[in-house]
């Protein structure tokens, strides 16, 4: 029997008195595109911050990959990755430089053709000598992702995967996505505030605020259910407390 | 996007390997070989990294070559304030070249991609190390060959026991780097201050430039906990004396033992703590 990619159990986050994350549980199933979403201060980045063993948890467990992260973080490590916006490259090196860092960080055996493979797919043949502070934000970002795919992981974790691209840029970085994972069998995990990007990309939606889990469900489900004709009015409904009942709760077992 | 780009995924990819021992000399290349990077790709940086130590020891040569004329004490010891110069350059570049490597993470915001990453803390301080070491060389070996020209000083004359001087305050500038590291990524960069401060709480009472006699009796109780008292007590014996004395240098290796350990668990102790409160994704400038 395979084991979700990600298995999240009771968990929660306090700073202080603030409560970020409060006692969630959900899993996400082997091989799907799962959308995290809610408004800002939802708990959506802590909770990636916890699945990614960056940041402990008050309370709960973890299980990435079929591991413990808490326990036995560097085993699940290899084969996973992450983006995000809140986190950069260094920028006085190259891309190529930072691509060759994280290659050898990630252990792979053959770094040139790597590289090569990277540059190709991302399209990155023009820059890859140029020093990052010196690129656009487009060509950041797929630095970025070409750094996040750079080990072909079977889990990745993307922040707001197409923030501050413009739109041309983020349909390929979707259509990318949606080809890799289609490829590989990977499974993705994104937080997103771009409801089209949700309803084109994802098979499973959870929806978060003030630090709970409030709803879940496909896509169409939720339109559905909401009895909208797209995501962002669903989003709207939810972050304004307006969920519809549901038995959403059995798509985490 | 070009369409072959478009359909590119994987590629011809390999199967990737996923060694992920827990000590991977790989990985810390990785880290020495981004530091690197960063050095040569900017030669006012390299400049820097020579200027500093060569502009103290022409002070100090000028300061020592007006004191030879007055002073009975500098004049039996030709060499001792310069000795001392370049000798407090090793700890406290040493120190510096941790602590800036560190902050560089900071700066760039590049810790949550370093830490989600295989790489180990402890592999980051070894990476930290090797580069300290290569950034205190680049500082000392100019000056030194300069002091030589200019002021007809040999460091070298200190002959075998140097090694130890200097591994012995590199290593303690390394244990002050992780503690000032541990504390700027707890607290944030609004304690950046300390990468180039916390040098500067031992420098009076090591003895660099004066013998530990000189200090209040509480203070000397105190000078004999830190492993650069007796390299800068033993770098006098060598000079005034004439005569090695392996003593004191056991006790600044014994203290390093202890130094290092500390250094290492109290960076430790700091990454552990950011990552219960939360401050590895927030860092940066």
């Amino acid at each position: 029997m395979l084991h979700p990619a990600i298995e999240v159990t009771d968990l929660a986050k306090h700073f202080g008195s603030i409560i970020a994350v409060d006692d969630v549980s959900f899993s996400v199933s082997a091989g799907s595109t799962t959308a995290l979403l809610g408004g800002n201060g939802a708990g959506k980045t802590t909770t990636i911050s916890m699945i990614l063993g960056l940041l402990l948890p008050t309370n709960g467990t973890v299980s990435v990959l079929g591991e413990d992260v808490l326990r036995h973080r560097y085993r699940v490590l290899p084969r996973m990755n992450f983006s995000s916006p809140y986190v950069d490259l260094p920028r006085r090196l190259t891309a190529a430089q930072n691509l060759k860092i994280y290659a050898r960080l990630y252990g792979l055996p053959n770094i040139r053709q790597r590289l090569r493979e990277v540059a190709a797919a991302f399209d990155l043949g023009d820059f890859m000598d140029r020093q990052v502070a010196s690129l656009s934000a487009g060509q950041k970002s797929r630095v970025a992702l070409a750094k996040a795919l750079i080990n072909t992981p079977d889990l990745l974790l993307l922040d707001e995967p197409t923030a501050s691209l413009d739109p041309d840029t983020a349909d390929w970085v979707r259509g990318y996505l949606k080809n890799y994972q289609t490829a590989t069998g990977a499974t993705i995990l994104l937080a997103s505030h771009n409801m089209g990007e949700v309803e084109r990309m994802c098979d499973d939606v959870i929806m978060m605020r003030a630090g709970r889990i409030v709803d879940r469900g496909s896509p169409p489900e939720l339109i559905d259910r909401y009895g909208r004709t797209n995501m962002e009015e669903v989003f709207l409904d939810i972050a304004r407390g307006r969920e519809q009942d549901g038995d959403w709760s059995s798509a985490t077992q | 996007m070009n369409t072959e780009a478009r359909l590119s995924i994987r590629g011809q990819a390999p199967a990737i390997v996923r060694r992920n021992p827990p000590f991977s000399p790989g990985r810390i290349g990785a880290m020495v070989l981004r530091y690197v990077y960063l050095i040569r790709g900017s030669w006012p940086r390299i400049v820097e990294l020579a200027y500093w130590p060569t502009m103290q020891m022409i002070l100090w040569g000028f300061i020592t070559q007006f004191l030879i004329g007055h002073s009975n004490f500098i004049a039996q010891a030709f060499g001792i304030l310069l000795s001392g110069v370049l000798l407090w350059d090793v700890l406290f570049r040493g120190q510096l070249g941790v602590s800036m490597s560190f902050l560089e993470e900071m700066w760039s915001r590049n810790l949550g991609h370093l830490f989600v990453s295989p790489l180990r803390p402890y592999e980051m301080l070894v990476s930290m190390m090797v580069v300290s070491l290569i950034r205190t060389l680049i500082g000392l070996i100019p000056a030194s060959l300069l002091a030589m020209m200019f002021f007809g000083f040999s460091l070298y004359s200190l002959g075998i026991p140097l090694i130890g001087f200097f591994f012995n305050l590199i290593v303690m500038g390394w244990s002050i780097g992780f503690m000032a590291s541990g504390l700027i990524l707890r607290a944030g960069l609004g304690a950046e201050s300390m990468a180039w401060a916390a040098i500067f709480a031992i420098a009076p009472i090591c003895g660099i430039y004066y013998p530990i006699t000189v200090l209040p009796n509480w203070l000397q109780t105190v000078a004999f906990f830190l492993p650069a008292s007796h390299v800068f007590e033993g770098m006098r014996a060598i000079l005034v004396d004439g005569a090695f004395r392996p003593d004191l240098m056991i006790n600044a290796a014994l203290l390093n033992v202890v130094f290092l350990g500390v250094g290492m668990a109290v960076f430790l102790a700091f990454f552990r703590s950011a990552r219960i409160n939360g401050v590895i994704l927030q860092v940066g400038e």
